[in-house]
């Protein structure tokens, strides 16, 4: 454990190592497949630290640390909440423990933790967060037997603490921290694709005159090319390509790019330092992103299986039960009439677990519209454990929702939507409608429930000011926060910068020139 | 133990001791920050300090929940923002951060913030009070101060090393090198050495907001003059046509009807100073809140000899504000600014609504008295 770089030692006391010991190899029974788990047991004015640094306590230095430490430690004196554990995606994975909590909670916390480390390991969007040996971020092809990625995020984020302690000693606390506030508002303008994706690639240059657009074709056998790619489309894609190339010539960068702050990175007029503390920013957020597009599924999955460890393979032992039942339905409460993750989640691995047990899926079901067939029905395939660890390892919040959220689900949940009344002046419930419910849902989780922005344009007006997209999607920026994170870009970017986006059904620019704001009507 | 987040988090308390200096005017004009006070501690709301990102304004936005509930049905409060999983930035901007400071740290602030200078004693003997605390052990003493059981372990000790204890029959006589005493130390306290005296007007005219001024005024008086000097005190008086002395619950609730004879205010509190508080011993501060409308000018020269026999010239200063009530005909401030305007230690102040109440502070405090 030395080779974790932790300062404060702390050892698991036997008794909980041998809880440790049993747990892990009942959850190795039911199939789970989990890193090598380290557990500390912290007081709770170290593990409040730990958690305001999200995991990492040798992290940059920064104040909003300070103020999530301090929102922390008041909630708990005032014993408003209090964190029962934690637990970061890292290869061994570390998972802290609260001291002085009952063995029952102990065990529960236990159990939850290798629910979430497996689905850690398992889980495909985690695999962005693979280094190479160099320690840059390489996501592995696929999961297989024997996959064990180097994940040593720990000593990276504490690298990245070095670098911004270094920098702040010769450059000063004000400058840097100023920089790095202005990082922190751009945090989120990152592509949640991109790890996957091989974009990058060098195009070569045409060599001259001006070149046919090439128009990408489905795969197909020869006899159905002229279905799968019909040539009257082949055509209107062609003409739509090439007058695209006509009007984006020139432009920079030739396609809208939703990694802003890697296009910040490689062509702002940045100094040395600034681009080093802009990297650091950049490769945690994109560390932390998995957490943000998988919180539904990977909380589901780690209730999910504490429940199944405590209650049905014996973890809890008979006078445990009753503490545990109780635990845990304040974890899977829903307070007042909001949506809890842990129960939305857990309830629907149990939903697709029953479905395919029965063979509640294909094509005669989807086709069977008897509903007093419908609730009788099933096969007995009992595929529903095989799906379940399926579904954990291809799916995100986004896919999981958007596949396995079923009209029956959405009614037994008693899910619906709600919107804001101006004649009210609060929130009331909308509609129950299936589709409506969905789409929110779902609007809600693209993206990871940041806004979609995209820089197009890096020489706008031709004054070398910088045009970003806001991909609206029916629900407007705040227009306060926009126009303060437009004075970090312009920080940035040393120019004016413009955001096109809607607001109230009205396309809009917003634009901050590095003295003033102005919002002007109009489309770029 | 030190935690690596107590420099994150000093610095997150400079961020937050800044915030609090840029709203200053604003929180001591709504008087926010006072009702709340503790023992030693101020909780201040202050506007939860977020990082600013693209992100959705959130009451267009709306959201999923769960549970009954037909279409039209109200969310309860809060609900909104919490639901939805998976929600981006749940800041609604007007979430509150409350935060606690002591009142020596807000004194400071205010102190900085308006440039108040620290104020100068009047050169009298800061009065300690001296204690004696039992808290040492020394080897003379008198017999009624002898600590038995050291003295025993003393005895013990002694006769095991001289091979004289035996087991079987543990008897120890101690001698007179064995005795420890009890010995006290003598700490000085600090004692109260000034004392405010305030003294409203509780007539008729003058109305709730009015008060509201009054209080507000005196809190930020009350924390600056306690961060000067060790210990204060203090002492209310309210008056209409006759002056009586109060607590300071009654002194903020208290309202008459009578008219204003302003002098019975000022002869009480000549005497409750010369009674109580001796001038060559204490820093003597009175207030007076009122909104000008005195009975005759009759009493008013009677104030004015009061004031110029009696309490200037033992004050520190005299500080008289003046707030705005629609009957008041304010009279009284223009009376003493002809007739005692060359007076040094008078400090007069008009406050006619809640923004003036900064400026008024600083005319108070502002001299260094």
């Amino acid at each position: 454990m030395a080779a974790l770089g932790f300062s404060n030692e702390t050892q698991l006391p036997a008794y909980l190592r041998k809880e440790q010991d049993k747990i892990e190899a009942i959850a190795r029974q039911i199939g789970l497949d989990f890193f090598p788990t380290v557990f500390e047991i912290l007081s709770y004015d170290r593990l409040n630290e730990v958690a305001a640094y999200g995991g990492f306590p040798t992290r940059y230095p920064h104040w909003r640390f300070g103020m999530e430490y301090e929102r922390l430690a008041k909630s708990y004196e005032y014993g408003l909440s209090k964190i029962y554990e934690m637990v970061i995606n890292t290869n061994p994975a570390i998972a802290y423990l609260l001291e002085g909590n009952s063995l029952t909670d102990q065990k529960l916390v236990m159990c939850h933790v290798y629910g979430h480390v497996d689905f850690f390991k398992n889980n495909f969007c985690f695999r962005s967060t693979d280094l190479d040996t160099l320690g840059r971020v390489v996501p592995t092809e696929l999961s297989h037997v024997g996959y064990d990625p180097n994940r040593r995020w720990i000593d990276k984020l504490a690298n990245h603490g070095s670098v911004v302690r270094r920098l702040t000693a010769r450059h000063g606390v004000e400058p840097v921290e100023s920089f790095v506030d202005s990082c922190l508002s751009l945090e989120n303008l990152i592509d949640p694709h991109a790890p996957f994706i091989v974009r990058r690639r060098i195009e070569e240059e045409a060599e001259e005159g001006p070149q046919e657009p090439v128009v990408p074709r489905l795969k197909s056998k020869d006899y159905m090319e002229g279905f799968i790619n019909p040539e009257s489309y082949m055509e209107a894609e062609k003409q739509r390509l090439s007058s695209e190339q006509k009007s984006n010539k020139g432009r920079f960068p030739a396609e809208p790019e939703q990694d802003v702050l890697l296009f910040l990175i490689e062509n702002a007029p940045l100094e040395k330092w600034e681009r080093a503390v802009l990297t650091v920013i950049r490769e945690e957020a994109y560390y932390f992103l998995p957490q943000m597009q998988t919180k539904i599924m990977n909380e589901g999955w780690a209730s999910y299986n504490h429940s199944k460890l405590m209650t049905q393979h014996g973890v809890a032992d008979f006078s445990e039960i009753v503490d545990y039942a109780d635990n845990n339905a304040g974890v899977m409460a829903t307070n007042g009439k909001s949506l809890n993750p842990y129960k939305l989640g857990v309830e629907l691995y149990r939903h697709i677990e029953e479905r395919w047990n029965k063979g509640q899926f294909g094509r005669d079901w989807d086709q069977c519209d008897d509903l007093d067939e419908r609730r009788h029905w099933d096969l007995q395939l009992g595929l529903g454990t095989k799906k379940i660890f399926e579904v954990r390892s291809i799916y995100n919040d986004v896919t999981f929702l958007d596949e396995f959220l079923t009209p029956e689900f959405a009614f037994e949940n008693k899910l619906f939507t709600f919107e804001w009344s101006e004649r009210r002046g609060g929130y009331e419930v909308a509609t129950r409608e299936f589709q409506k419910v969905k789409q929110k849902l779902l609007g809600q989780l693209t993206n990871a429930g940041n806004p979609v922005i995209r820089v197009l344009d890096a020489n706008h007006g031709n004054r070398g000011e910088l045009l970003l997209r806001h991909d609206h999607q029916g629900v407007d920026l705040r227009v306060d926060y926009a126009e303060r994170v437009l004075e970090a870009l312009v920080r940035m970017w040393k120019r004016p910068v413009v955001v096109a986006t809607k607001l109230e059904e009205q396309p809009v620019l917003i634009r901050f020139d590095g003295k003033d704001h102005s919002r002007v009507e109009g489309q770029p | 133990m030190t935690l690596t987040i107590d420099r994150d988090h000093s610095r997150f308390r400079d961020i937050v001791r800044g915030r609090i200096r840029q709203g200053l005017k604003k929180y001591i004009s709504h008087g926010e920050m006072i009702g709340k006070k503790g023992k030693e501690l101020v909780s201040i709301p202050i506007p939860h300090i977020e990082v600013p990102r693209f992100t959705f304004g959130s009451k267009n936005q709306g959201g999923v929940g769960q549970g009954d509930g037909k279409p039209g049905d109200p969310l309860d409060r809060g609900e909104g923002d919490q639901a939805g999983a998976g929600e981006a930035g749940q800041g609604e901007g007007d979430h509150v951060l409350e935060v606690d400071i002591t009142l020596e740290e807000l004194a400071d602030i205010l102190g900085e913030e308006l440039s108040l200078p620290a104020i100068e004693d009047k050169g009298k003997s800061k009065i300690q009070s001296k204690k004696d605390k039992y808290t040492g052990i020394r080897r003379v003493g008198p017999e009624s101060l002898r600590h038995f059981k050291r003295t025993y372990k003393e005895a013990l000790k002694r006769s095991i090393a001289s091979g004289t204890y035996s087991p079987d029959s543990p008897l120890i006589v101690p001698q007179a090198e064995d005795k420890r005493f009890r010995s006290f130390r003598t700490d000085e306290q600090p004692v109260a050495n000034a004392v405010i005296v305030y003294m409203m007007d509780v007539s008729g005219s003058m109305g709730d907001e009015q008060k509201e001024i009054v209080r507000i005024e005196s809190f930020w008086i009350d924390t600056w003059l306690r961060r000067q000097y060790d210990g204060i005190e203090s002492r209310y008086i309210i008056h209409d046509a006759t002056a009586r002395e109060v607590d300071r619950d009654t002194f903020f609730r208290t309202r008459e009807s009578g008219g204003t004879m302003i002098s019975s205010a000022y002869q009480l509190a000549a005497d409750i100073i010369e009674k109580n508080y001796p001038a060559s011993d204490w820093n003597i501060y009175p207030f007076h809140f009122s909104d000008g409308d005195n009975w005759s000018s009759d009493d008013t020269s009677l104030c004015m000899k009061i004031l110029r026999e009696r309490l200037v010239p033992v004050a520190n200063m005299f500080a008289y504000g003046q707030v705005h009530s629609p009957y008041g005909s304010g009279q009284f401030i223009k009376d003493l600014r002809e007739q005692m305007g060359a007076e040094e230690k008078l400090v007069l102040s008009d406050i006619p609504d809640r923004e003036a109440i900064v400026r008024s502070i600083k005319d108070f405090l502002g001299k260094g008295r």
